[in-house]
């Protein structure tokens, strides 16, 4: 079996001066606000989301502080909860939504099928004008006095209550979530219809596999999503009664369609995340997925159970006991797909060759985190522990063990993976291990004393607490400072390894899939030629005994 | 308390059953975390990269695993379900002997009203080894009622009564927070409840109060002028009330509905919602008229007028017993 047939000698200019990649084919401001390029929009997307990602941290970092004391000393109450409400809304609309399948799915995904760009490449950058419309919406409201609601939005709370921007905050939201429509849209089309020749459905990387389930999620759980904070902006601002009971509305009515989005959300902030990890596992382990079938369709099998368990948000919010079995029951079955993956990841490490490279690193501590964060959804779907601990302190520890442990670690890894690829240099070895460590230390520290103080009784969204909970609260925000510089770390050595860091070759880990088969940074086309795929995913053993002969020979 | 719990005060009948499953969920997902925490650490380590040790072996774990981590977990989850909804449906069964409290929730305080008229802010009041039931409905916005101590917790609506209930097991004082966001003000929404002896108990009782919960609804029955149509005999415009309490009603519309407490208050609120059989739509509209405190005490009275012929005077008639069909949607029966 030949491993590749794709031309993989440099691309030398004529002049013999300089190899012409997507980086440097074209020069100016306009070339890149106006790029079709994927790769280009990638990196449009991958300073967008950086930025949002600090401002969501420095927020979070208030909190913390402020959160040091149990007496509300440092900020008002209101400036506490449009601090909260504003790193939620940021982090998950701005941040995690669209961080993996924007930046790496839009960069890595055509290649990987062997394709020369997206479906729809106006589209694709159409989606970065619509993300940065929202966005620049969010940041309209953080300057002209923020928010109040909390990212969840609940009336008659945010319809009839609060006096800050929730009109505008919602309408951002609401146009970004069209970004992440259109995203999903190019995906699940570019996947179907321009895969390379020989390029099946079972050869496909599971970093697709999991972006197309992500994208069946987007384009079926957004729209609800829309459609809520559309009744909600025209209860706010026309009066319409549709979930103030006072305007005969039900408030419940709207937790359910906003779970019925926000649900699936949590799915479309993970499943990348599993992706990145896929792909990582299998690199850093020269091995090939153990159960590839079975990872592959436990990402449907989340994609579609993840609809079927909304209401597990409101075991205490007002729905009959029946129906919070039925709920509790579903959620209980979501939580074997993600099992699957766990178990498939840790077996594919057995007799693997095993690297501790920097991403690496990152995928063990994501599997370790999301374990943890996986297993406490077990504790929030058995209703009689539910009670006691929602809207406490656990489901903040809980839902950042996924989302912090679980797609920031995975992003993390992916950064770190595919950074050679995406600017042609290496990033410092050693600083990134240093950094994996403190992240993980730091993470660790932070959220884990939560769990503790919230089974206590610490309610979430306090802006002042009992005296007794103060000294998992200081555990919390030491936590929270070493994550800040666990963070910080990649920010600098990155930038630096954009002019110092050591020339990456066409595939420095001697991992396997098409992206590694292309020049680093890859030609403005991705490939001097078509590839045809003659090997399975992830087929190690016969790539590497290639390799091994090419270079013997 | 102690500076630094890492474990709540376990004060109610249903807390160690709450502590058990939590418990119990600690050890299986701890063991299973562990688990595969020393199982990563054992190959990452063992099979680290070495010279000797590039290439991957081709030596696949055997694929009857796959089935196993499929269908093992799927058990233990489904047990994880079973204990949890078994132990919820102890905190959702009002037992039939519960004192009844009412709650009022509101931007930012927590009023609680009891039946022989004594009322609080930011307290509750209660006997320890006696079931309590709360009947509750917020002001404004969604607020949640939890008692940390009792492990139970419930959200307040703004548009109907809901119940829960707890029995203290061990006297003190514990706390009472909001567990639902609701504006500025959220973490100052907190209070205490105190578990007093029995005897204690009914000496706080027989302190000052303006008479009981019910005597002061039938004022308001007359004030808003509900006893010009509603009369005790069949002749008034209205539905005799008197002993309708936890009876079923027919309506027009030929569905039957039961005398509960979110039917009442939606009759007062929106009485057009359901007509009672052989009635017509005369009764005016109090949504917005009636404060929550008081269509608490109106309920307090119309679930007390006794049945035509029955002993009882109204207005003193003690609120100790509840029947079972009081249970608002969310309790089983």
């Amino acid at each position: 079996m030949t491993t590749t047939t794709v031309d993989d000698a440099p691309f030398i200019e004529p002049s013999g001066t300089a190899r012409r990649n997507y980086l440097n084919d074209e020069y100016g401001v306009l070339s890149w606000l106006l790029t079709r390029d994927h790769k280009r929009i990638a990196i449009l997307y991958i300073f967008s989301v950086t930025l949002f990602f600090i401002v969501g941290g420095v927020f979070a970092f208030l909190m913390r502080l402020e959160l040091l004391t149990p007496e509300g000393d440092m900020f008002t109450s209101d400036t506490y909860n449009k601090l909260f409400t504003l790193h939620g809304i940021v982090m998950i609309f701005f941040f995690l939504i669209p961080a993996i399948p924007a930046v790496f799915g839009n960069f890595m995904l055509p290649i990987m099928l062997g394709a020369k760009d997206l479906a729809f490449p106006r589209i694709n950058l159409l989606s970065w004008y619509i993300y940065m419309i929202g966005g620049t919406l969010g940041v309209i409201v953080i300057i002209t006095g923020g928010v109040d609601t909390g990212w969840t939005f609940y009336t008659p709370f945010s319809t009839q209550y609060s006096n800050t921007k929730v009109f505008l905050t919602t309408l951002g939201a609401f146009i970004t979530g069209f970004s992440s429509i259109l995203t999903g849209l190019n995906f699940l089309v570019t996947t179907h219809r321009m895969r390379a020749p020989g390029l099946t459905w079972f050869r496909l990387p599971l970093f697709v596999w999991a972006m197309y389930a992500t994208s069946i999620v987007i384009m079926l759980a957004t729209p609800v999503l829309a459609i809520t904070l559309v009744l909600l902006m025209v209860e706010r601002v026309l009066g319409v009664g549709i979930f103030d009971p006072a305007l005969g509305g039900d408030p419940v009515l709207y937790q359910h369609m906003f779970w019925f989005y926000s649900h699936p959300a949590v799915y479309i902030m993970i499943l990348p995340g599993m992706a990145v990890i896929s792909e990582c596992v299998a690199a850093f382990t020269r091995k090939k997925i153990f159960g590839y079938k079975f990872v592959a369709f436990s990402s449907l099998a989340i994609a579609f159970l993840g609809f079927l368990v909304w209401a597990h948000h409101m075991f205490v919010a007002g729905i009959s006991i029946y129906s919070a079995m039925i709920f509790s029951f579903l959620s209980m079955l979501v939580a074997v797909p993600s099992a699957i993956k766990v178990f498939n990841w840790t077996a594919t490490m057995y007799k693997a060759s095993v690297s501790w490279q920097t991403p690496m690193l990152y995928v063990l501590g994501f599997i370790g985190l999301f374990t943890i964060g996986g297993v406490t959804g077990l504790f929030l779907g058995a209703l009689g522990v539910d009670v006691h601990v929602h809207d406490s302190y656990f489901v903040v520890a809980h839902f950042h063990y996924i989302m912090v442990g679980g797609t920031i670690m995975a992003y993390m890894a992916g950064i770190h993976y595919w950074w050679p690829k995406i600017t042609g240099r290496m990033y410092p070895e050693w600083w990134g291990r240093l950094s994996a460590l403190l992240v993980f230390v730091g993470f660790n520290l932070t959220f884990f004393p939560q769990f503790l103080v919230g089974y206590v009784g610490m309610p979430r969204r306090y802006h002042a607490y009992a005296p007794e909970f103060q000294v998992l609260n200081v555990l919390s925000t030491a936590g929270a400072t070493i994550l800040a510089v666990g963070y910080l770390l990649p920010m600098i050595y990155l930038f630096w390894s954009l002019k110092f860091g050591r020339k990456a070759g066409t595939n420095p880990w001697g991992a396997v899939g098409l992206e590694w088969a292309t020049t680093s940074p890859p030609p403005k086309e991705n490939f001097h030629e078509t590839p045809v795929v003659t090997w399975e995913a992830y087929d190690y053993p016969a790539f590497l005994k290639a390799m091994r002969e090419t270079q013997h020979v | 308390m102690n500076d630094f719990p890492l474990f709540p005060e376990q004060a109610s009948t249903v807390a160690p059953l709450v502590d058990a499953l939590y418990l119990g969920l600690v050890a299986i997902t701890g063991a299973v975390s562990l688990l595969i925490w020393i199982v990563i650490f054992y190959f990452a380590i063992k099979y680290r990269r070495r010279p000797d040790n590039e290439l991957a072996q081709e030596q696949e774990p055997p694929a009857a695993l796959e089935m196993t981590w499929i269908v093992i977990p799927t058990i233990v989850f489904l047990f994880i379900f079973v204990a949890g909804a078994w132990v919820f449906f102890r905190i959702n069964r009002v037992p039939s002997n519960a004192l009844e409290v009412y709650a009022t929730g509101r931007q930012w305080m927590w009023k609680f009203q009891h039946p022989t008229g004594q009322r609080e802010i930011n307290s509750l009041h209660v006997p320890v080894g006696r079931p309590v039931k709360i009947t509750m409905a917020s002001e404004d916005v969604i607020h949640s009622l939890w008692f940390p101590s009792f492990r139970v917790k419930m959200d307040v609506l703004p548009n109907r009564f809901r119940t829960m209930w707890f029995e203290a097991t061990k006297t003190g004082s514990y706390h009472i927070f909001c567990a639902e966001y609701c504006g500025t003000k959220h973490s100052g929404m907190i209070g205490t409840v105190v578990v007093m002896e029995p005897t204690e108990y009914q000496r706080w009782l027989a302190g000052g109060s303006e008479g009981s919960l019910a005597s002061q609804g039938e004022k308001l029955f007359a004030k808003y002028a509900c006893n010009t149509c509603h009369m005790d005999t069949a002749s008034g415009r209205g539905p005799v009330l008197a002993g309708m309490y936890g009876k079923t009603r027919p309506l027009v519309s030929g569905q039957n509905v039961v005398f509960d407490d979110n039917y009442i208050r939606e009759s007062i609120l929106n009485p057009t919602a359901k007509i009672a059989a052989g009635f017509q739509p005369l009764m005016p509209v109090f949504q917005g008229q009636v404060s929550e405190d008081d269509l608490i005490r109106l309920l307090s009275y119309v679930k007390s007028i006794p049945a035509p012929g029955a002993a009882q005077t109204p207005a003193s008639a003690p609120q100790a017993s509840a029947p079972q069909a009081t249970n608002t949607q969310g309790n089983p029966q």
